[in-house]
């Protein structure tokens, strides 16, 4: 977080306690303007019940959160003028048009006819939707009807945008136009906060939350997260990927070898003090057609080894 | 490449498998066979017909043409039989919330015919296999999602199927129960099981021997993980890594010899006809505009990147019904 | 509260139950299937009681006499019968409800200024219909003549001793004793309480079920405006109801109507206020629209049926049950319309009603701003 760019979403000491105990405790973060947060982790980590807080549909039990200055927890009508909500299940009025569910979003917003045509142009072209303006939103395909629940939540500008699990399930021809489309908000200073279970999504946020049981693990950019990890990553494809990995199990430096469909990532404490026995091991087993390359960890493979292999859960 | 599993006879077949309803076709004359031992995924977005065509294998929805063998058993005309082989797995809607552990295993065993003293194994083993021993008598309610996940694992392998089907089973978990759920898969399939799986999260489809990549109704790519990979777009994609992503990817989409621009985080991915000429081209080019980068190198591509490759720019997209 | 805002809730519900077949059913076949139903099915009349008749002296004087059985519009003779014992079977399969026996020695006994008995005998199982027919044969008879007597003996079941008194209070106002113009007034009550509990009842527990109130509630618009949103279609809706069961009260099922339009009115749009308010409740209790609108159901069908005064007057009724109408929003309403209807009473008139209607109006209003809140918890 640079100075230049001071904190939109400042969230302090937040907590809510649910009866099944999937809740949030002494949540603390912050998120610079124009930058494209992410909330990552696994189901009942607290990402949805984050979202829910700073879109200000809940209330929390303890803590506070502030937006471009307004108490979201004291004034939250305030709040949602400058900020929009996408939710997991984004329910639009199916029985209504792409447009008129447009042009309903932007009365309640109070955007005058000129700018909602004009803005609702963009948007839809960009997604690639404006030959299915007039088609009712319920016949409309999964990804498409994402990309129109992104169009009805910024048919206002709004400061913030919350998504909660936008690209779920969608291909990845819209996920493309969706993401090119929160990128294109940047340019207008909108912040993104996004929650997301897809670990691969995460990589095209700018900072990354990781959450845990309802706390937040480490906060950073994505790159700066992958430099925490212990130790080196390779990769080795090879037709006897199992017996590779049987092989390079046990040797010295190797603190992890794990079967991954076709090949086996091998996390080593140092890739070029180790490459050499590793060749050796795998010729002496046997296993001549093979390829061994430097691997960029992911941010699965982050978050396995920050809760550590083969951990609790 | 063929995958590491023991070699053996194909345990599924099918042949020109298509289901319609109506006017809407979804599973289009897909045809491909997984052998013994082998996990084959199925990976594609909601609405792409994988779940429509693990129900025809499942012996649960009627092909409306083509043919489908799972175990020597034709799918159309056996389908009671089909299902004795066959073990299916479903996270979000196998187990029942207000049983216990064991209630669910032994239910589950019943439902397979599997009673007695081989019951009585079997449902240890399972304890054993997803790490609930002296957990027994827990309420399913009571356990989290890597818990669940393999608890209804060992539900569908109490009558030992040599068929497994995995419907979206780790949407959603964290990476080291998704880690640990793998090991397991990996060794039922060591011991010759079948597997098949069906997700729209392209890494979990990387823990799979072969890929099918399914678009709306259609196969669109078979192979293991590296070869789609190599196929589509290897050698094709770079990085660009910069400090402000926005300008760079506005310039960058009119760039010559520069056929796709994605940002991720704060970086492009560029698709381009050929690196070495290119990343040349590219430098001068953002030069010229007075726009900096940090580097412009080769990457891996992702199965995302396969997927997107293949399927196109189909910005015609149809809506469904 | 902004304008924009509540037209823009206002047009997407009308949109909304456009083209939601199940709605536009709501709102407009069952208002018709119900008057209908109701309207035809519900008749408290006693008419055409089926007789058999027994006549020992077949004389001039008897015939005339079962001839005025036979021309009332009461009765209606099926069956001569030659035997007491063909009458009683006669009863007992149910080929009629009451029997004529004439004595042997009726012209006779008539002349010598004797009384005349005549025997009626009765299936008493139906006590109401036993009850009014004895009632309606005694006035055939003393029509005739006021001598003859009337023996009444029960072949079945008990006699009630009391005739219902609403054969007594209708007389004023209803003069053909036509039921149906006491009847159909209460129907209206019933159809539009059902069918405005039922459109708003659904409002929003739909939202809630399709996940579009978690966005609703994200944006800046206020309680009030989407209350007033939602309901406001719904009255348009209901006042269109309104006027059609209304107009095929008057030309269908030609209810008399004598009071002023103007009072209809207003009193129609207090009712509607109440009942859509009672379902916008149910609908904020309720998330699930299955729920919402069986309990709409519930909560309108029966107390209007049994407690409203449509069918069953309320000054017959237990004195704490008497108080319990009092929560009966369609009592108000019932009377109201049967009075405006019959008696073509005023605003003066009704007062009492109007009043306590206005006020049952303000309080579910008032209820209905509050419950519904703009947080998930």
């Amino acid at each position: 977080m640079t100075a230049s760019s001071p904190a939109i979403i400042v969230v302090q000491d937040l907590a809510k306690r649910f009866a099944g105990g999937f809740g949030i405790d002494g949540m603390n973060f912050e998120c610079a303007r124009g930058e494209i947060f992410g909330f990552v982790g696994p189901d009942g980590a607290g990402k949805t019940t984050i979202m829910r807080l700073l879109g200000g549909v809940m209330t929390p039990d303890g803590g506070s959160i502030r937006i471009d200055g307004v108490d979201v927890i004291a004034d939250p009508e305030t709040a949602k003028l400058h900020v929009s909500y996408m939710p997991q299940r984004f329910g639009l009025y199916e029985d209504l048009t792409v447009d008129e569910n447009i042009e309903f979003f932007a009365d309640l917003f109070e955007i005058d006819a000129t700018s909602r045509e004009e803005r609702a142009a963009r948007l839809l072209t960009a997604s690639g939707m404006t030959p299915f303006r007039k088609r009712r939103a319920g016949r409309l395909s999964g990804g498409m009807k994402q990309k129109l629940g992104l169009t009805c939540s910024l048919i206002h500008t709004p400061k913030v945008l919350l998504l909660d699990e936008p690209t779920a399930g969608v291909d990845p021809v819209s996920r493309r136009d969706f993401w090119r489309i929160l990128y294109g908000l940047r340019e207008e200073g909108v912040t993104i906060a996004l929650a997301t279970s897809y670990l691969d999504e995460a990589e095209r946020c700018t900072r990354l939350g990781l959450l845990h049981e309802g706390r937040m693990l480490h906060c950073d950019t994505p790159s700066a997260l992958k430099k925490l990890m212990p130790g080196e990553l390779m990769s080795l494809t090879s037709p006897q990927a199992r017996a590779a990995r049987d092989a390079l199990a046990g040797l010295a430096g190797v603190r992890a070898a794990l079967l991954v469909g076709d090949s086996v990532h091998i996390v080593v404490d140092d890739a070029k003090l180790r490459t050499g026995e590793i060749e050796h091991a795998l010729a002496a087993a046997g296993i001549v057609d093979r390829r061994l390359e430097p691997l960029a960890p992911s941010i699965e493979d982050l978050f396995s080894s920050l809760l550590g292999q083969g951990g609790a859960s | 490449m063929s995958p590491d599993a023991p070699e053996g006879e194909a345990r599924i077949v099918t042949e020109r498998l298509a289901k319609r309803f109506g006017a809407f076709t979804a599973v289009n004359e897909v045809s491909f066979s997984v052998r013994r031992g082998e996990i084959m995924g199925f990976l594609g977005p909601n609405g792409a017909g994988k779940s429509t065509l693990i129900r025809m294998l499942c012996g649960l929805l009627r092909p409306t043409s083509g043919r489908a063998e799972v175990a020597g058993l034709d799918v159309a005309r056996n389908p009671e039989r089909v299902r004795a082989v066959i073990g299916y797995m479903s996270q979000k809607f196998s187990l029942y919330n207000d049983l216990s552990v064991i209630e669910n295993l032994r239910f589950f065993g019943g439902i397979y015919g599997v009673r007695g003293k081989r019951l009585a194994e079997r449902v240890e083993f399972a304890i054993e296999m997803a790490g609930l021993a002296g957990r027994a008598d827990t309420a399913v309610a009571d356990l989290s999602g890597g818990w669940k996940q393999r608890l209804a694992l060992g539900c569908a392998v109490l009558h030992q199927p040599p068929i497994l089907f995995l419907d979206e089973p780790t949407s959603g978990v964290d990476p080291t129960s998704r880690r640990r759920f793998w090991d397991l898969i990996y060794a039922l399939s060591e011991q010759g099981v079948t597997v098949l799986v069906t997700t729209h999260y392209m890494d979990e489809a990387e823990y799979c021997n072969r890929i099918a990549l399914i678009n709306r109704g259609r196969l669109v790519a078979l192979g293991s993980p590296s070869e789609l990979k190599r196929g589509a777009a290897e050698g094709r994609l770079l990085l660009v890594e910069c400090d402000d992503v926005g300008p760079l990817l506005e310039a960058l989409e009119s760039a010559p010899g520069v056929r796709d621009v994605a940002p991720f985080g704060s970086s492009l991915h560029l698709l381009v006809d050929d690196p070495a000429a290119d990343i040349p081209k590219i430098e001068r080019f953002l030069a010229a505009r007075g726009l900096g980068w940090t580097r412009v190198e080769p990457i891996k591509p992702t199965l995302e990147d396969v997927f997107v490759r293949l399927v196109g720019d189909g910005r015609l997209e149809e809506a469904t019904p | 509260m902004k304008a924009r805002r509540v037209k823009a809730i206002a047009k997407k519900e009308l949109i909304q139950v456009w083209r939601d077949p199940r709605s536009l059913m709501i709102a407009l076949l069952m208002p018709l299937m119900q008057m209908a139903l109701l309207g035809y099915g519900v008749n408290l009349d006693i008419k055409h009681i089926p007789v058999c008749a027994f006549d020992r002296e077949a004389s001039q004087q008897s015939q005339a006499l079962l001839k005025r059985f036979q021309a009332s519009n009461y009765f209606r003779v099926v069956e001569a019968v030659g035997s007491y014992q063909v009458l009683k079977d006669a009863l007992d399969y149910g080929r009629c409800k009451l029997g004529v026996v004439i004595p042997p020695d009726f012209s006779e006994r008539l002349v010598d200024l004797e009384a005349a008995p005549v025997q009626v005998v009765l299936d008493a199982t139906d006590d109401n219909t036993a009850s009014i027919g004895l009632g309606y044969a005694q006035e055939v008879v003393s029509g005739y003549s006021g001598d003859i007597q009337l023996v009444s003996w029960q072949r079945q079941g008990t006699l009630a001793q009391n005739p219902p008194a609403v054969v007594q209070s209708r007389v004023w106002f209803n003069e053909d004793l036509n039921s149906r113009n006491f009847v159909i007034p209460g129907v209206v009550a019933m159809v539009l309480a059902l069918v405005g509990a039922q459109l708003t009842s659904l409002t929003i527990s739909r939202e809630w079920e399709r996940g579009t109130m978690e966005v609703l509630i994200s944006t800046p618009v206020t309680r009030m405006e989407v209350m007033t949103g939602k309901i406001l279609p719904y009255f348009a809706i209901g006042l269109v109801d309104a006027t059609l069961c209304l107009t095929i009260a008057v030309y269908w099922f030609e209810v008399p109507f004598r009071g002023a339009l103007a009072t209809l009115f207003l009193t129609t749009s207090l009712f509607l206020i109440v009942v859509l308010g009672v379902g916008y409740l149910i609908s904020v209790a309720i998330h699930s629209q299955v729920g919402a609108s069986q309990i709409a159901l519930v909560v309108t069908l029966m107390p209007t049926m049994l407690l409203s005064g449509f069918a069953f007057p309320i000054d017959q009724m237990p004195w704490p049950i008497q108080a319990v109408t009092y929560l009966v929003h369609s009592r108000y309403y019932v009377t109201i319309l049967k009075a405006v209807f019959l008696k073509g009473s005023g605003l003066v008139a009704l007062a009492t009603p109007i009043s306590l209607l206005a006020l049952y109006a303000a309080a579910i209003a008032f209820l209905a701003a509050r419950a519904f809140r703009k947080t998930l918890d």
